[in-house]
């Protein structure tokens, strides 16, 4: 029964969506309400807002997530094969040793067009 | 015993216990940090609340209770108010399988001892590693949905930041699964009954460290809340109790990755070397390792002042990435037999 032990995972996740749930209507009730116009403007330093917050930002943010989508998805390739690497032997090492290669040639390749500079 | 005992009922209770240890060690987290990093300065810290001010942070959580929660007139209503919850639940639930001790009768609870740990998955180290990648989500959510400058900015470098530190922590965490040969949170401390991973993987080791602290936000990385430039970072715009939530969930990363540098380079709730005729209980070993860390982790705030934005990426990809490559390699030579 492998799968039950999962059970506490459901337990524990219950409680903890509970918890700030609870948290947050329990404090509805002690907590003041008041409007305000000014108080519920985005935060300006004082000044009035001039232009919208949601505009054009940085490429490189971008870059920055398609190279570790990549990068994420080997890494956890390598966990399986770290587990069993004894068992493996030689014939893991250089399969690694080869799937490394590759993986290292993107990263080199990603180097030299820029990728992981940040100006 | 029987299945519903097992699965059901002590693991309830243990998360019960858990919870309650977490939350407290999260209050007197932030008492701790505020003294220490007082002393350093050659200054008191809080002293008023209380004797020596131990009741500070009891009386923060209370006026965060009591504060008025605001929701910006522009903000996404709801996104709004799910970003913390997104933040501190995969917080809490990384602590499903760490193991604080070798076993427990839960203060007489069990009739036998049980695993000192709440699941003993057998894909443990995984299932922290993806359960607090979630954790990503509540930030960059929280600066989005503020519709606010400050905020989105912070959410942004953040998200940023955090991926890009996720990837050398990963690589630093398959030497010491290549030694145990498990994911089991358990099994990679009982492998380290004969050595620490700490000497053979010393390399894997300094790089976790930096990468755990960049990976919880915390100084010298702290450029996500940088308040010389972004006045508070991604949680500008929260007050009250969901501003409580985001701050919990910082303190409980800080706990989440202390205790897997305990689980995995330091030995888990295994006592020192020659100081084992002290028979201490396991889980004194393993509060003193973690909070050998947590220390660390003011030590550093106090010491060293903040990175530059491309300074912090550059030594991500371009430093770490390299040397965990290297030492996966190195590990995987000497295995070789």
């Amino acid at each position: 029964m492998s799968h039950a032990q999962y059970i506490p995972l459901l337990i524990f996740l219950v409680i903890a969506i509970l918890f700030p749930l609870v948290t947050l209507a329990i404090a509805r009730f002690f907590r003041p309400s008041k409007f305000s116009k000014s108080k519920l403007s985005p935060y300006e330093c004082g000044i009035e807002e001039i232009t919208e917050a949601r505009e054009n930002f940085n490429v490189r943010y971008y870059i920055v997530a398609v190279v570790f989508l990549i990068f994420d998805v080997e890494t956890i390739f390598l966990y399986p094969w770290a587990v069993k690497y004894r068992v493996l032997g030689l014939f893991g090492f250089v399969e690694m040793g080869i799937f490394l290669l590759i993986l290292i040639f993107g990263y080199v390749y990603a180097w030299k067009k820029g990728a992981l500079e940040w100006e | 015993m029987d299945f519903t005992t097992t699965y059901v009922l002590l693991p309830t209770a243990k998360i019960i216990a858990v919870f309650i240890v977490v939350l407290l060690t999260v209050l007197f987290l932030t008492y701790a940090e505020r003294k220490v990093i007082a002393f350093m300065q050659v200054r008191l810290g809080p002293m008023r609340v209380g004797p020596w001010g131990l009741l500070q942070p009891i009386a923060d959580g209370i006026k965060l209770f009591l504060k008025e929660d605001i929701i910006p007139l522009k903000a996404d209503r709801f996104v709004y108010w799910i970003a913390p919850t997104i933040s501190i639940v995969p917080a809490l639930l990384s602590f499903l399988v760490v193991p604080w001790g070798s076993e427990t009768t839960l203060f007489g609870l069990a009739k036998q001892p049980v695993p000192a740990v709440i699941s003993d998955l057998n894909i443990g180290l995984l299932y922290i590693l993806a359960i607090s990648s979630i954790g990503i989500y509540g930030i960059l959510l929280g600066g989005w949905a503020s519709n606010s400058k400050y905020p989105l900015l912070g959410g942004l470098r953040s998200a940023a930041q955090m991926v890009s530190y996720e990837v050398p922590l990963t690589l630093a965490l398959v030497g010491p699964v290549m030694m145990a040969n498990t994911l089991s949170t358990r099994g990679i401390v009982e492998a380290q009954k004969g050595m620490w991973f700490v000497v053979p993987q010393i390399l894997a080791f300094l790089v976790y460290i930096a990468c755990a602290v960049a990976e919880t936000n915390r100084a010298p990385y702290d450029l996500p809340e940088a308040e010389t430039e972004l006045v508070a970072g991604f949680h500008t715009e929260y007050s009250g109790m969901k501003f409580a939530f985001f701050y919990l969930a910082e303190y409980a990363n800080m706990i989440v990755v202390s205790s897997i540098a305990t689980i995995c380079f330091l030995g888990g709730w295994l006592p020192v070397p020659g100081l084992s005729f002290l028979h201490l209980p396991s889980f004194v070993w393993f509060a003193l390792k973690v909070g050998v860390f947590l220390f660390g982790y003011l030590w550093i705030r106090a010491t060293y002042p903040r990175y530059r934005y491309d300074q912090l990426m550059a030594i991500g990809w371009k430093f770490f990435i390299p040397v965990t490559l290297i030492n996966i390699f190195i590990t995987a030579f000497f295995l070789l037999k």
